[in-house]
Order: C-alpha cells, then structure tokens, then sequence
C-alpha cells in the first residue's frame, strides 16, 4: 500500500515520450501540471482543469486521458504520451499532424494537442472510423474558434489512410527536458 | 482550479482500502477513475482529508456473471465494459446507455461503480440500474450488505453509503430476451444541450412481458423514478397515462431547462421509448 501525507513531495518518475523522467510532486499535483511545470513538457495545454475542454489529453498506457483530471502520483511508472510525441525527430509531421496542417485545422492552435492525443489513441484502436464516429470522439472537446469543420476533414483524411498511420514511437528532439521543481 | 491539500493511499487490496476508509470515515473519499470527483475537487466544490485510490486494485477490475446478474467491479472502467463482448447480448440496455456516457475520453477512466456512487440525478448508469432493478454490493470493515438500487439512490448526490463502506461492485440482471432468444426490448433516450452532457432528461425503458414495461427517468427528481406501465393500450391511452405522471413528477429547474420542458419532454420522449421497448 502507498501512502503520501498531503504536501509530502515525493519524487515522481514516468516514462515520457520514450524517455525516463523524474521529479518531485505533491499529491495533489494534476498530471497536467506536473508535465508542463516540472518536466517542462509544455504542448499539453491546460485549459478548463475539469474535464470538459479536452485540451489537456495525453495518453497513459496508450489510452486517451484527461491529464487535469489524473494525479502525477498515479502516473509513476507509466507510459505518457504527449504531443511532443508525434512529430519525428527530424521534425517531419506525422500523418494526422499533416492532415491538420493541409486542411487549415487549427487556428489558434489551444485545442490541437488534446485532439491530437485523443484520435492517435482512437484512430489506433478504430482505423476505419466514420464522419459521425469522428464526430461522437470529437465531442469531447472544445475548439474555441469553432474551426470543427477542417478538424474533421483532418481526421478524415488520416483515418482514410492505412493501419498503423500514426506510429508515435520516436521520441521527439526537443522536448521534455528535466527540470528541477521549484 | 488546483484541489487543496489531501492525503494519497493507494492500496493493493480491498481489506487494505477498508481499514484506510475505517481509519478516515467521512473525510475520505474512494478515487476510482476520478472522471467525476476530481472536477470537484479542482473546483473547490468538495475538500477531502485523502483519497483512497482503488484504481488498481486487480480483484475490482473484473466482470463476471453469476446467478442470472452480470457483476461489474468497481475499478472496471466505462470503456472496459463497452468493448465487453457480450454486453450487447446480456446487457441491452447498458449497451445502449453506455455511449452517452460523459466522452469517449472520459469512458477510459471513469468507472461504471464510480457513476452509480456518484449519484447524479440525471446521470445515464444509476438510471438504468434502476430500470433493471439492479444492486450494489457496499462492504466495509464491519461486513458486507447488498442493496437494491432504490435502496441505494436516496437523492441528489445522496446514496445510502455509510462513512465507512465503499462500493465494490454492481449487478445488473441478466437480459431475459437474450436468454430465450427473443426480441432486445430495451430503448434507451436522452436529451443534452450536447453529446456527453449530463442529460436534461434520459428515459429508458425494459420491456417485461407482452402488456408491461418498465419505464424510468432520469433528470426529473432527485434519483431515477420508475414505473411499471400497461402498454398493450391504444397510443393515445399511454400518451395520458405519461402525461399524468409528469404532471405528479415535479421536475426541477436549473439553467438548462425549465421544469415545465422537463415534462414537456419527458411526455415526448417517454412514448417513443415505450414504442422502441416493445418493438
């Protein structure tokens, strides 16, 4: 049995993006946070910090998550994903980023890594989806520019393509680096 | 928001999280997947001494049939049972209800225990447990008990939960129509200002026999209300019979909707369901 004492900060270590990281956390640090502030990994976006926007989206183990609504202590020793993820290391886009950029899916771009994140996992487990799947997924976010009509041309497009589209396996050049907590 | 301070136990086994619950009582709150508790925590709404986190406790994660009821455990999420390939053939009607369900997201995490603990009046999960007239099975260090699911729903976010015990698992009978090879006869609707809101108003139905089913609503009281109704009448004979039990339902008021277009929709919603029940 684990047990933290609330505002004991324990060292918290993860595997992220294919690297492993450490640092140290409270409790009641939200994941989000802890990937943004303490490691540094800033394209996970944080907007609403209860669930409902979708831009904090990450996968752990593979699996789209709210990373506002996960405690950096249940990430230890899990896989996370993040945008950074995505592009290679030479950074070429990857299919469903490229689709974004051809059809003018993002424009201030807050809500792009969530949704980036929650269609690799989608996409992963269902490459054949249809408009109105793409559209029940999509629900669970929030674009603030109301650009929904090239974001789901984007999907479309990638989901149009072969299984296995998005590999996310190469870890990205730039991000995260360690960073001490404050 | 940020939550304020609490203290973290995550626990191997049951027995462990009960003496953690046994140890906190009312301070304590069970994190399954957190899809509803943690937004309260981050907006403040709520404060918790600790949180018991029961997401990996293995014996809860299971699904298993017995005795004519399918028990899911209360670390299983809402996603584990959707992709659960017998639930469309066992559990029509939580097949159809599980896609309304917050988001596709929010489903990886958030349990189907967790939903039915949290007891939001409007929520799709402790309305259709109520309509199959399901149970919750709560255990804590003084023993176990098995509550029906009006037992267990006293009202809005109100469950007959004693500080000390937790949820370990639900059940919900078995369909009869998949066991004799018979017509679904289950429907499920809901109206939301959008997909994966909480509904304004949800209505499910199972059909009983050849004359009855049983009708439940979601949104329109403090917990779900159900009814048994005769529905081998003429269509405008049900359509009365609706039209005064939402008139005897008050239906409540929030920025969504007014209690009027509560009932209003329910008298919509409710014969159709009836209709798709008994088709």
């Amino acid at each position: 049995m684990k047990r933290l004492k609330r505002g004991e900060r324990v060292r918290v270590s993860l595997n992220l993006n294919g690297r492993k990281l450490a640092a140290e956390a409270e409790p009641r640090t939200l994941l989000c946070d802890f990937l943004r502030y303490a490691l540094g990994a800033t394209g996970t976006h944080v907007g609403c910090e209860h669930g409902v926007c979708g831009a904090c989206t990450v996968l752990i183990d593979g699996v789209a998550t709210r990373s506002c609504l996960t405690l950096a202590v249940q990430a230890e020793g899990h896989e996370v994903k993040t945008v950074e993820s995505l592009a290679g290391a030479d950074g070429v886009l990857n299919p469903l980023q490229q689709a974004f950029r051809d059809n003018h899916a993002l424009q201030c771009g807050f809500c792009t890594p969530g949704i980036l994140m929650s269609f690799t996992d989608y996409l992963a487990r269902n490459p054949h989806a249809s408009e109105a799947d793409i559209r029940d997924v999509l629900s669970g976010h929030l674009c603030r520019c109301t650009g929904y009509a090239g974001i789901v041309a984007a999907i479309k497009q990638a989901a149009a393509g072969v299984n296995g589209l998005i590999e996310v396996t190469q870890p990205s050049r730039s991000f995260p680096r360690k960073r001490e907590s404050r | 928001m940020k939550p304020r301070p609490f203290d973290y136990i995550r626990p191997d086994t049951v027995e462990e999280a009960l003496a953690a619950l046994a140890e906190y009582g009312d301070d304590a709150r069970i994190l399954a997947g957190g899809q509803s508790l943690v937004p309260m925590l981050n907006l403040r709404l709520i404060e918790a001494a600790a949180l018991i986190d029961i997401s990996q406790i293995a014996a809860l994660d299971v699904i298993r049939e017995s005795d004519g009821k399918i028990e899911i455990g209360a670390a299983v999420t809402q996603n584990k049972l959707l992709a659960w390939p017998a639930l469309a053939q066992k559990l029509p009607l939580v097949a159809a209800a599980l896609p309304y369900v917050g988001h596709f997201q929010t489903r990886n995490k958030g349990t189907v225990c967790g939903s039915i603990a949290h007891a939001d009046p409007s929520s799709e999960l402790p309305l259709a447990l109520a309509v199959l007239g399901g149970e919750v099975v709560l255990k804590s260090q003084r023993g176990g008990r098995v509550l029906a699911a009006a037992d267990f729903h006293k009202d809005m976010l109100t469950t007959a939960l004693a500080a000390d015990e937790m949820v370990t698992a639900v059940r919900f009978p078995k369909a009869n129509g998949a066991a004799n090879g018979q017509r679904r006869g289950v429907a499920f609707r809901e109206v939301a200002r959008r997909h994966g809101d909480f509904a304004i108003i949800a209505v499910a139905a199972v059909a009983e026999d050849k004359n009855t089913v049983r009708l439940g609503v979601g949104g329109m009281a403090g917990r779900p209300v159900v009814r048994r109704i005769a529905s081998n009448k003429a269509a405008d004979a049900i359509a009365a019979d609706l039209a005064s039990w939402a008139g005897e339902l008050e239906g409540y008021e929030d920025l969504h909707a007014s209690a009027a277009m509560r009932r209003d929709l329910f008298r919509n919603l409710g014969p159709r369901v009836i209709e798709e029940a008994m088709r």
